[in-house]
Formats: C-alpha cells, structure tokens, sequence
C-alpha cells in the first residue's frame, strides 16, 4: 500500500448532489475482535448536521465502531463510505474533514497546551478564523497556555485534545467518551460545543457513558448490543 | 523559535484552506526534538552505554595497541549499532501510548513523509552525537590517524541507515506489549551489511587500501533506505494502529 500525496484521485463532484452531499454511511459493517463477532451488518448514515449517538454496554464495540469509522481499522466485512464512495478510495479527502478524539487523547504531557495545538493544527486543516488561543479560551483553558500538560488534571488535558477539535476546520467529529474526567459544568459546555457544530453543518458520532442533553439539532442513537 | 509562528499565521488567514506539508513536516520534526530535550536523561542512556562497551574491551581483553587496532573498527560499529537499537523504541512508543500516533495517522498529508520527520529527529538525537562520539573512542583504541577520516564517513553515511531501517522494526513491533527481543530479531539482521561494509572500510583504510567501493555501497543502502524505509514504515504502522 503505497501512500501517496492528498490529489483528486477521484473525479470532481458536483458536492450538492444528494449522494455527495458531505456524510458519513456505514455499509453492513461486520466487526470480528479475537473470533468473536461484536457487530454483524450495521448499517447507517450520519448526515450534515447530525449528531450520532453510539450506545451500548463495555465491550460492545464502541470504540471498534468508531475506529472503523475513522478509517484506522478495517471492518471484517463491509465499508465506510464517505460522500458516497468508499473509504479505501478518498482516505486522504476525508482524513481533511474528519477530527477524531480517542480513548488516548493525544495530548503530549511534555509539552504546553500550546505546543500541542500548534502540531495538531499542522497535522490537519487549520481553522481560518479560530486560533490557537481562541480555540484555549473556548475550553476554558486560558492562563494555563504555557502550562506543560502534566501539571494539568486529567480533565485538562482532555479540554486541550477537545480544543484541537476547535482550531482546526473538520466537518466530522468522532469523540470516544469526550466527557471523560470532565466536570459538570463542563459537561455542559461541551455539550454546547457539540450543538454548535452540528448547527454550522458539521456531523458528530460519539459515545458516553453520561446523560448528555443536546437540544436544537438532529440527534439519533444507535445501540450496540453485545 | 520564532519560527513556527511565523509559518503557521498566514494559515490562519481567511483563504487559507490546504494544510501545507512543508509546515507538518518542520513543527512535527522540531516537536520530537523537544519532547526528547525534556527527556534528557533518557537521551543520555544509549550514548553512555555506548561509551561504557567500547572501553570495556581494552579492560576485558587486553590493553595491548595492536590488538586493539585491530579491533577498533568492528567495536565501535558493533557498539553504534546497539546503542541505536536501544534507542530505537522511542520513536513511536510515547506516541503509540499516548494516542499522538493515532493523530498523526489520521492526517491528510502523506504518512511517509511524516515518519520522515520522526525518523529524522530520532538521528539528530541519537546518530550525531555517535559522530562525535566515535572517533573520539577511536582514538582511545588507538585506531591510526589515517583511518579517522573513513571512520567519519561511514558513521556520517551509516547511522542515518540505521534509525531508517530501525523504524521499520520498531512500526511493527510497537502495538505488542512485549516487542523488545523481537525488535532486535527483526532489525539486527538488516544492519549486517552495514556492519560488514562499514568495518571493512575503517580497517582497509588503515592499511592504506582504498576505501571508495566500500564507502559508495554504504552510500546506496542511504539512498536505499532513505527511499524506501519511510513508506514501509507508514504502512507498519498503520497495521499496528488497526
């Protein structure tokens, strides 16, 4: 698998036809993890604008599902489609317009929140308006800038991995249990994040284990049952 | 220092919509190089252990000059190649545990350029100080004035060998809990004709015999490697990701 340079491998699409309109389709998706089959032929579809709620009890594969979402692994049977075509062939498209948080967030301890964003907006497509700073002061992490991340809490760290989402420019957000060690009131802060996204056009899949109230867009729930 | 805010503003300019390689590849080579000078101590480790095997054989064997002599190119190579291997973990182990490669993966611009980056950064810290390092134990086992030259340039040519082909290793075995042994069965077989190439030249040269066949095939496994490695790489890695 040779890795080649983000180009129109694909020919130009007209983005306001239906099928290419920007959204995420899971295609019968199979995932297998040690011979044991955690979902068979999960199909659906996350459009502009929706919020997508995975659910399911531990080790239902929610984290699988999502990682296949991301194009980081690959299903046992099935594919994910994004704009209509497959994920193997506009990778690098949808890597442009994807943020994704993980179970490890990513968030370097050696370095200050700072350090971190500068490299995350590098890595991805960096946000034409909200900066750096912005994007700090938008998780509440203003006056811990110049901080290394291991003097922060763990919660800390987790607004900085949830401000690489701000600064730079995806469309699709995947979040495994974003609000992990995270406080009430931050909870709903992030939970405004997600519902301003969302209304700007973007798609959300996460998963939590928390209630979360998302009011004032599209939400739907998918339940993972083992 | 300065620099990275002067490349990343005009990003963040209303227009600017493509993220630029060039950018990627400069903040990601220069934050490894500042996650290894907060971690000095750990930088120390291979370059004292390589210090430490090379002047363990004068005490082991015997002080004697010629025996020495003849020894001394084979060590220091020998010793170089293990002070890599035990360094070469920390290319993408912290990145691996701490979820930055899952980052780093999912980035729009070519992976293999980016482990180019790494890569890169895992030489500055570990192959150049071996270039001072080397002829300097070279002198302790009194290898001839004549042959330094040559040492030189076969570490200059020959370290950047090995962090490349190392990486490859370290991308495959860096999703198993227990990869250690299995690094340096992967990797040490690969480094042979370095070690056989890179010796064979430091010893000719301080008989006198020309060196160039020797040094141009050391010169064509960088190309090699160079060339080669970093898609190898990215391609490991993103199976040890899956």
């Amino acid at each position: 698998m040779l890795e080649t340079a983000p180009q129109p491998t694909v020919p130009p699409r007209d983005l306001t036809a239906p099928e290419n309109e920007a959204r995420l389709t899971a295609h019968r998706l199979t995932c297998v993890r040690d011979d044991r089959p955690l979902f068979r032929e999960l199909s659906f579809t996350v459009g502009l604008g929706e919020v997508l709620q995975v659910e399911g009890r531990n080790g239902s594969g929610k984290t699988s599902l999502l990682r296949i979402l991301c194009g980081l692994a690959t299903p046992a049977e099935g594919e994910v489609r994004w704009r209509g075509q497959p994920l193997s062939r506009v990778r690098y498209d949808y890597w442009l317009d994807l943020a994704y948080l993980g179970h490890a967030h990513g968030v370097k301890l050696e370095l200050t929140p700072i350090e971190n964003l500068r490299l995350a907006r590098a890595l991805k497509r960096p946000h034409p308006v909200i900066g750096i700073e912005d994007a700090l002061e938008r998780v509440g992490l203003l006056g811990f800038e110049d901080v290394p991340a291991r003097s922060l809490s763990a919660g800390q760290c987790r607004r900085v991995a949830l401000a690489r989402l701000l600064a730079t420019r995806a469309r699709v957000w995947i979040l495994d249990e974003p609000l992990t060690a995270i406080d009430r009131r931050g909870v709903t802060e992030i939970e405004a994040l997600i519902v301003d996204h969302a209304r700007a056009g973007g798609s959300v899949v996460l998963t939590t284990h928390h209630a979360v109230r998302l009011s004032g867009c599209r939400v739907s729930s998918l339940l993972l049952a083992a | 220092m300065s620099a990275p805010s002067a490349t990343a503003s005009p990003a963040g300019v209303a227009e600017a919509e493509a993220p630029r390689l060039a950018t990627a590849f400069w903040l990601l080579f220069r934050r490894d190089l500042l996650l290894a000078f907060r971690h000095r101590g750990e930088l120390a480790n291979p370059l004292l252990f390589f210090v430490i095997v090379v002047s363990l054989f004068p005490l082991g064997i015997t002080p004697e000059v010629e025996t020495l002599r003849l020894m001394a190119p084979g060590l220091i190579w020998v010793a170089a190649l293990l002070a890599t291997m035990l360094s070469l973990d920390s290319i993408f182990r912290s990145d691996f545990d701490d979820g930055a490669l899952e980052q780093i993966c999912l980035s729009p611009h070519p992976l293999a350029v980016l482990v180019l980056a790494k890569v890169l950064a895992h030489w500055v810290v570990t192959g150049l100080p071996l270039l001072v390092l080397g002829p300097l134990l070279a002198v302790l086992l009194s290898l001839p004035a004549q042959a330094m030259d040559t040492l030189l340039v076969t570490l200059v040519l020959g370290t950047p060998v090995l962090s490349l082909v190392g990486s490859i290793g370290v991308a495959l075995t860096v999703g198993l809990r227990r990869g250690g042994a299995l690094l340096s069965l992967l990797v040490l077989p690969l480094y042979v004709p370095l070690l056989i190439f890179a010796s064979n030249a430091v010893g000719a040269a301080m008989v006198g015999l020309p060196v160039t066949g020797q040094i141009l095939f050391i010169a064509a496994l960088l190309v090699l490697s160079l060339s080669l490695a970093p898609v190898a790489t990215a391609s490991a890695l993103r199976i040890s990701l899956n």
